[in-house]
């Protein structure tokens, strides 16, 4: 077990190397660079900028180095001395931009996928045990209404709902009164009062997928001889199906912790934009927008370290929870 | 519910009487367990013997109550008398009810034909064992680890104490199915039911199942059902035979009744199939004509009569046959039963 640790971790190191090489070359791709974007922004906002001092930003910004130069500039910083870069658009440390929004955000998504589970399991297990049963057709409306509403709009209706019967105020995370103070009781309970409408959109898309995997793998688990042993040992329903074929049921779930990581950094950001959450999803994609390769570069580097060690996770508590893995 | 009043004898552990069960399905109905009427005696082996549909393994599961979820008639009575003089009514329990989870694992245990899947690939083979001791013993965890450990010792595996805590996995088929029976011997049950335990084995592993099975038996004094397909397998290890075809038990009769007098034509047509020693050379071995009916339009009169060589028409596809009855053990539910020609051996 240490020792498949211990590969699976020597191994991350290559795969984050290419990562961050494809990535940062893939941000470079388009046409144009942050000086194009930023010049295009400014003479939209009526500002005359001349040729030369277009050609001056961008060899302060050292952006007329070999792509392989500025690679090695942005990597050799962030290995030997924990340095992100600079983000050109917001002219401060990447690092200042970045360590908020991402604990933030790891709040949120780990909430919501604790939320997610704790819905769809059980909710799943009745589904499958009670199968074509009314509340596993209401179960089954709710899942494809579910998943059939994008995220966006469910955000919209909640914050309406709210905002007018409820008499909240929405939007963000912490109320205006609040921001830039340190955190105290009132702060928390300001962020719970807020933090619902985020966990509720997220929880249902999630859960209304994560329902249907369940109800099928349960399905497939029910019919398997090792249940009706169980059953003929003398244990009650209850004893047999959460013991046995739920147990089993659940490998799957384990299995795609680690990509759930990720996905929950990056996949929600209509969500987060319409709700203004101080989350990474809005960041990443203005910096993607406006070329601002060591913000974009460093974001999809910490995403990727994230995936690596949620898929590493993710596999351990595979090889935890299934034995059949364990010892192959 | 224990009756004071007995009706059983007291050598009798098990007597089932005119069970019927049918499933509902999409295509209509199927009769799967059509009146089936037998008993198991103390210390007994009862083989059942029959092909694929005929109602074998139904049956056996309405003992146990776990029939499936489409089951639309289940009637007919069952009587369990685990100890003389304390009858249990097992027909009429719910699948759920207490009464009969109580005896399920306990005083009835069951093994199963797939060994590979029969068991939960993510728990130990000990920790299966022990969770049956512990729902049905008063006992401590460490006691109940310690029993896991004796039951893998008296099943013949090796090792005992390792192998309480791998995986099924881990283990061969043979093996697993060691593992099996020992986990249906866990609170030394009166009565074994064993669901084809053989059948997905190669034949040196059946034999030596088979083999630890007669020393089982001999040695605690359980009854066995044991069923099967395989009348070599029968022969092996059973004390009396029934054979079933299409939900309905066709003749029963001790071993020998069976082997070397059968008295029904599908008895008989089964044993011509198989090869026997001491048998003159034959060039071909005889197989039945056409095929196990479709169980949506079971034949009028006697379900055997299309494919019977002995059929009589006007008689054996209008009128059910009766059960005739030859000596205490052996009946036939056949028409011409005593008046077969004898038997070229």
């Amino acid at each position: 077990m240490l020792g498949f640790i211990v590969r699976r971790t020597l191994w991350a190191i290559p795969t984050l190397a290419f990562v961050s090489f494809i990535s940062f070359v893939i941000i470079q791709l388009p046409p144009g660079d942050f000086v194009t974007a930023y010049v295009a922004q400014l003479r939209n906002g009526g500002e005359y900028v001349t040729e030369i001092e277009e050609a001056m930003m961008r060899a302060q910004y050292g952006l007329n180095d070999p792509l392989l130069v500025q690679y090695w500039r942005w990597i050799s910083a962030i290995i030997f001395h924990g340095d992100f870069g600079r983000s050109l658009e917001w002219n401060a440390p990447v690092s200042d931009l970045i360590w908020d929004r991402l604990a933030l955000t790891l709040i949120i998504s780990t909430l919501s996928m604790v939320f997610t589970w704790i819905i769809a399991i059980p909710v799943g297990v009745y589904s499958a045990t009670r199968q074509y049963s009314f509340f596993d057709y209401i179960f089954t409306i709710f899942g494809f209404l579910g998943k059939g509403i994008p995220d966006f709009l469910l955000a919209l209706i909640l914050m309406w709902v709210a905002f007018i019967w409820m008499n909240l105020d929405v939007g963000g995370l912490i109320s205006p009164q609040f921001e830039g103070k340190p955190w105290d009781t009132a702060k928390i309970i300001n962020m719970l009062s807020h933090i619902w409408i985020p966990l509720v959109v997220l929880a249902t898309g999630g859960a209304a997928g994560l329902i249907r995997v369940m109800r099928a793998n349960m399905l497939d688990e029910l019919r398997k001889p090792y249940v009706e042993t169980a059953y003929a040992q003398g244990f009650s329903e209850r004893t047999v199906v959460w013991r046995y074929p739920v147990r089993v049921a659940l490998n799957p779930f384990i299995s795609t912790v680690g990509w759930a990581l990720p996905a929950l950094f990056s996949g929600d950001v209509i969500t987060a934009v319409v709700l203004n959450l101080p989350t990474t999803g809005p960041l990443l994609l203005q910096a993607l927008k406006m070329q601002d390769m060591y913000l974009a570069g460093s974001f999809i580097l910490i995403l990727s370290v994230f995936t690596v060690i949620g898929t590493l996770v993710s596999d351990i508590l595979l090889a935890w929870s299934d034995p059949r893995i364990r010892y192959s | 519910m224990t009756n004071t009043t007995t009706n059983l004898p007291p050598e009798r552990l098990l007597e089932l009487k005119d069970v019927n069960v049918q499933f509902e399905l999409r295509e209509g109905t199927v009769r799967a367990v059509n009146g089936v009427s037998y008993h198991v005696n103390r210390g007994e082996v009862l083989g059942i013997v029959g092909e694929s549909g005929s109602g074998k393994s139904v049956t056996v599961r309405s003992i146990m109550r776990l029939l499936p979820k489409n089951t639309s008639r289940d009637d007919g009575s069952i009587l369990f008398q685990p100890k003389p003089g304390e009858e249990i009514r097992i027909d009429g329990l719910s699948s759920k009810s207490k009464k009969i989870r109580d005896l399920r694992g306990d005083a009835i245990g069951m093994i199963f034909q797939e060994p590979m899947t029969a068991l939960s690939p993510v728990h130990t083979i000990g920790t299966q064992i022990m969770r049956t001791i512990l729902l049905h013993r008063n006992c401590s965890k460490k006691e109940a680890r310690e029993r896991a450990i004796e039951l893998l010792r008296k099943v013949q595996l090796p090792r005992p104490e390792q192998l309480v805590d791998n995986y099924p996995h881990q283990l061969s088929g043979g093996m697993r199915q060691r593992a099996m029976i020992a986990l249906a011997l866990s609170c030394d049950p009166v009565l074994l039911i064993a669901d084809e335990p053989t059948t997905a084995l190669d034949v040196t592993t059946e034999a030596q199942i088979l083999d630890l099975l007669r020393e089982l038996q001999a040695e605690t004094g359980m009854s066995i059902i044991f069923i099967t397909h395989n009348f070599g397998v029968v022969a092996d290890i059973a004390d009396r035979v029934a054979v079933m075809y299409l939900g309905q038990v066709v003749e029963t009769g001790t071993v020998d009744d069976i082997f070397y007098n059968p008295q029904h034509p599908y008895t008989r047509a089964l044993l011509q199939s198989v090869p026997r020693l001491g048998q003159s050379p034959v060039h071909r071995l005889k197989t039945i004509p056409g095929m196990v009916p479709d169980p949506f339009n079971v034949p009028r009169g006697c379900t055997f009569n299309p494919r019977c060589e002995f059929a009589v028409q006007g008689t054996c596809n209008v009128e059910v046959p009766p059960l005739v009855r030859f000596s205490d053990d052996q009946q036939a539910r056949c028409h011409l039963a005593g008046k077969l020609p004898q038997e070229v051996a």
